[in-house]
């Protein structure tokens, strides 16, 4: 029942029609391609920016800190400042280093996200490309980031890297585990690996509210694998700054620092993104039952709107976390992975299934 | 270099220097690690980066001012330091100082073991990796540097104490201000044992790690919170009182562990009994002078004297060899730093690195104070 | 099935630990605007007092006949560690007792060596010197720390009692 003025489908079919019907077929294409292209780098990189804003905000209000408030109105501009700093630094390559990995590294950490980017749907239409296996092919590709941090530690000649890398390599292959499962009662409750058909399934209400059990226990284990994916604290061993400096990055500077910076906030949104889509109906405003008033007045809130509010307290909640608890050791962290998370994602999905076949959720 | 040794099974052990510019070794400290993976085999600290000849300094200052450069040796009990130097001259010289100043004396150092010991837990926190504790230590511990900035005219060297008493008496708003202080902080002290004592990762990480046990504390000297934890019965305010607190009643913290945990718990004990010392004297300072005559040039008698006085990070003596001239003949500092951090390799062991870094913290390590 | 047991017990227990820790930094999230500790620095530089025993600087108060009360007995000089302080006092026969009198010429400061211990000040017979709650006293050149704190022209007040 929502409104479509808030569809963006027609809105990029018009300017689709406006482009087949100027340029021939091949050209428009092409076309097509460099605007997603370059709206999806713009994307990334505004989103970098507010990102890493909004961290040092958060952080300093958790602090008892005022934080960034010097450069434009209440400090917006502090990033933008920051990576033009970033941008003119010389981007030094140790001399001992593999220097064709060591500058590698960076693009591959930013070529996942920039890939997934354009699989997650924002809005009802925002979306590039509506893949009927999305949430495979975002769980799947959103994994090359994990080589761009085993490249960078391995390639730098460094053991504070190199041990960073390696932590991080174990790390993000046993908590993809787990994520993984806690996606897969999701996919078991919608009957579906498109993101769209997911999002539609949550019509008449999210997973978290109808799916009780199993999804809750899914969206703690999602929060807590997708915290560790993006290596953020207090899974945040692979830089783990009193232990091994920076860990992979400690020999990055520059604009290659830079791309590790941005690529973590990035990866912070996409796992947040996945979360909201997930178990929190996406763009899907709240819809309770049989009460029509509410659900119409929610209604009149756009799409887009709903979607950033959730994200956005999805990653306040992540910057909790971060800004609250101690780093774990790293069999500490591979003890939470093989021997809590994992048990319980599996004895979930058997639950999830048999929920199902009961047809006990709502 | 050693010559590396290649196991069995084809491995190697490596080599990390960690520091002398390191996050976690809290200023200059080199530490050589040999490693095994991820696992420590042996940490060989490397000495020397800020050492600035203190003792050396002394043989040509006079009496007066070697207290100045007790201060930069741990500067986080810079009034600890001026206190034992003090009493070294005072007991030379057979001065009676009066009971004002030592009040004040005692009230200073128990401010200063407090102020000392809210960085460590910030630091602490930020080692293990929960940064936002920091922030939250350094606020408590700004609140007693007002209090300092007020009384002594600085914040961290506080050159507070002078032989025969204190410098100034004490500001107007003294013991308002650390009234105001003790009230707030009690409801401060209970947050931090919310936010990291009783955290599950916190437990995790420090409960068993980097055992000491009570032999090895006393064969290494590890004295202060650090070796009470173990077990190792050293505090000088009990043993051998100085000042006024043979007249005070508090507990002398002992915990039996020897772990990381104890030496944080055993720290944490300590600021509720520095509270409880603070609260039986602020409302008791008698009136008086707040300094005795003392000849404005000082001469010791010939002779060794040997003072030693519990700051916050252990038992500092202070031994002074004087032959009759106005500046000492030989001055030695056995700081408490030093001692803790030759124990650290047999703590280490077979843990990790992050265990390390939680070894390192609970150890307090000030580096000046290991260097001097 | 106690190990069972226990198994989910520690995960609650971990759990509401971690919650109790989020409550802490949680309040202080909320009251952000209440308790944030920051002073902005350079902004409040109009309301920024120092406390009245604050060591900044040693200076030498001067009153408006441009007279200070620096006798030039070099007591400051002997009492400072660091040799931060020089007395240039030549003897000069006084005019109407004929006797030699030691008179201030030059009273060095070298900030770069103070370490502000106030012992100088202690010392001093006169009061003529005093510790400045300034604070900001950077320069770009280490040889402007050098000061001479008796200003050109001025002269001993002969209130003073030496």
């Amino acid at each position: 029942m929502y409104l479509s003025i808030y569809d963006f489908s027609s809105f990029f079919q018009s300017i689709d029609n406006w482009l087949t019907s100027t340029f021939p077929e091949p050209i428009a294409t092409i076309i097509v391609w460099i605007l997603i292209g370059v709206s999806a780098i713009a994307f990334t990189a505004l989103l970098g920016l507010s990102l890493v804003y909004a961290e040092r905000k958060v952080a300093a209000w958790f602090q008892l800190r005022i934080g960034p408030n010097r450069v434009g109105f209440q400090g917006v501009l502090q990033t933008v400042a920051d990576i033009t700093k970033l941008i003119m630094k010389e981007p030094l390559t140790p001399g001992t280093s593999d220097k064709f990995l060591y500058n590698l590294a960076p693009f591959l950490m930013m070529l996942a996200p920039f890939i997934v980017i354009g699989a997650l749907p924002y809005a009802e239409g925002l979306q590039v490309m509506d893949l009927n296996v999305g949430v495979f092919f975002v769980t799947a590709v959103s994994s090359i980031g994990v080589l761009g941090i085993l490249i960078s530690g391995y390639s730098s000649n460094n053991k504070y890297s190199l041990i960073g890398s390696m932590r991080s390599g174990a790390q993000v292959v046993s908590y993809e585990l787990s994520a993984g499962l806690a996606i897969m009662v999701i996919v078991v409750m919608s009957g579906s690996l498109q993101f769209s058909e997911i999002i539609e399934a949550q019509r008449d209400g999210w997973w978290i509210f109808k799916g009780h059990l199993p999804v809750w226990i899914a969206f703690v284990v999602f929060i807590i694998a997708g915290t560790a994916e993006t290596n953020r604290g207090p899974f945040d061993l692979a830089e783990a700054e009193s232990e091994l400096t920076a860990g992979f990055h400690t020999e990055y500077s520059g604009i290659k620092f830079a791309f590790f910076f941005l690529a973590e906030y990035v990866n912070l949104f996409i796992i947040v993104v996945l979360a909201t889509t997930l178990f929190l109906g996406g763009w899907m405003p709240l819809h309770i039952g049989d009460w029509e008033a509410f659900n119409n007045i929610a209604d009149i809130i756009p799409p887009i709107f709903w979607f950033l509010g959730k994200v956005s307290a999805l990653i306040i909640l992540i910057m909790w976390f971060k800004w609250t608890f101690p780093r774990l050791r790293i069999d500490q962290l591979l003890t939470l992975e093989w021997k809590y998370l994992l048990p319980i994602s599996l004895v979930n999905i058997v639950l999830a299934a048999f929920i199902i076949l009961m047809g006990w959720h709502f | 270099m050693e010559e590396t040794i290649i196991s069995p099974d084809g491995t190697q052990e490596y080599f990390i220097n960690m520091g002398p510019q390191h996050p976690s070794t809290h200023g200059v400290l080199r530490l050589v690690l040999t490693l095994d993976g991820e696992i420590i085999e042996k940490v060989e600290p490397h000495l020397g980066y800020i050492h600035r000849s203190i003792e050396k300094m002394c043989e040509k200052d006079n009496y007066r001012q070697i207290i100045h450069l007790t201060d930069r040796m741990d500067y986080l009990s810079a009034h600890m330091n001026n206190h034992a130097v003090s009493l070294a001259i005072e007991n030379a010289l057979e001065v009676e100082i009066p009971d004002r100043a030592k009040y004040i004396r005692v009230i200073m150092d128990e401010l200063t073991r407090i102020s000392s010991h809210t960085l460590w837990w910030g630091v602490m926190g930020m080692d293990l990796g929960a940064i936002t504790s920091f922030l939250y230590g350094f606020r408590d511990h700004e609140y007693i540097t007002e209090i300092f900035e007020e009384t002594c005219g600085a914040r961290l060297t506080m050159n507070y104490n002078v032989p025969g008493g204190v410098m100034f008496d004490i500001h107007p708003n003294f013991v308002k201000h650390v009234k105001d202080f003790i009230a707030d902080f009690k409801t401060k002290l209970p947050e931090y044992d919310t936010l990291l004592s009783g955290n599950v990762i916190f437990l995790e990480r420090t409960k068993g790690i980097g055992i000491l046990t009570k032999e090895d504390a006393i064969s290494f000297g590890v004295t202060g919170p650090a070796g009470r934890a173990s077990g190792f019965s050293n505090d000088v305010r009990k043993k051998e009182p100085y000042g006024i607190y043979d007249q005070l009643d508090f507990k002398e913290i002992l915990y039996t562990d020897g772990d990381t945990y104890s030496r944080y718990k055993a720290r944490i004990d300590e600021m509720w009994e520095s509270i409880k010392i603070i609260e039986q004297l602020i409302d008791n300072i008698p009136e008086g002078d707040f300094q005795a005559k003392t000849r404005k040039v000082i001469k010791l008698p010939k002779g060794e004297f040997y003072q030693k006085v519990e700051t916050a990070r252990g038992e500092l003596g202070v031994y002074i060899v004087s032959d009759g001239k106005m500046n000492p003949y030989r001055m030695k500092f056995r700081s408490p730093g030093f001692s803790n951090l030759s124990a650290l390799d047999r703590m280490a062991r077979g843990g990790k690195i992050a265990d390390l870094v939680a070894i390192m913290s609970t150890l307090d390590l000030v580096v000046p104070d290991i260097d001097r | 099935m106690s190990a069972i047991g226990n198994y989910f017990r520690s995960i609650f227990s971990g759990l509401k630990t971690l919650f109790q820790g989020m409550a802490v930094t949680g309040y202080y999230f909320r009251n952000a605007r209440k308790e944030i500790i920051t002073q902005q620095y350079p902004d409040n530089k109009d309301t920024l007092r120092m406390y009245d025993r604050f060591r900044g600087i040693v200076v030498m108060p001067h009153d408006e006949n441009n007279l200070h009360a620096c006798t030039g007995c070099s007591a400051c000089e002997i009492a400072c560690p660091n040799g931060s302080i020089e007395i240039i006092a030549p003897r000069v026969v006084d005019p109407e007792t004929g006797k030699k009198k030691k008179v201030i010429n030059q009273h060095i400061y070298h900030y770069s060596m103070c370490t502000l211990c106030n012992l100088c000040i202690l010392s001093c017979p006169t009061e003529a010197i005093v510790m400045d709650q300034t604070f900001e006293h950077a320069v770009y050149d280490r040889s402007l720390l050098t000061q001479i704190l008796n200003k050109p022209g001025s002269s001993l007040n002969p209130n003073v009692k030496e």
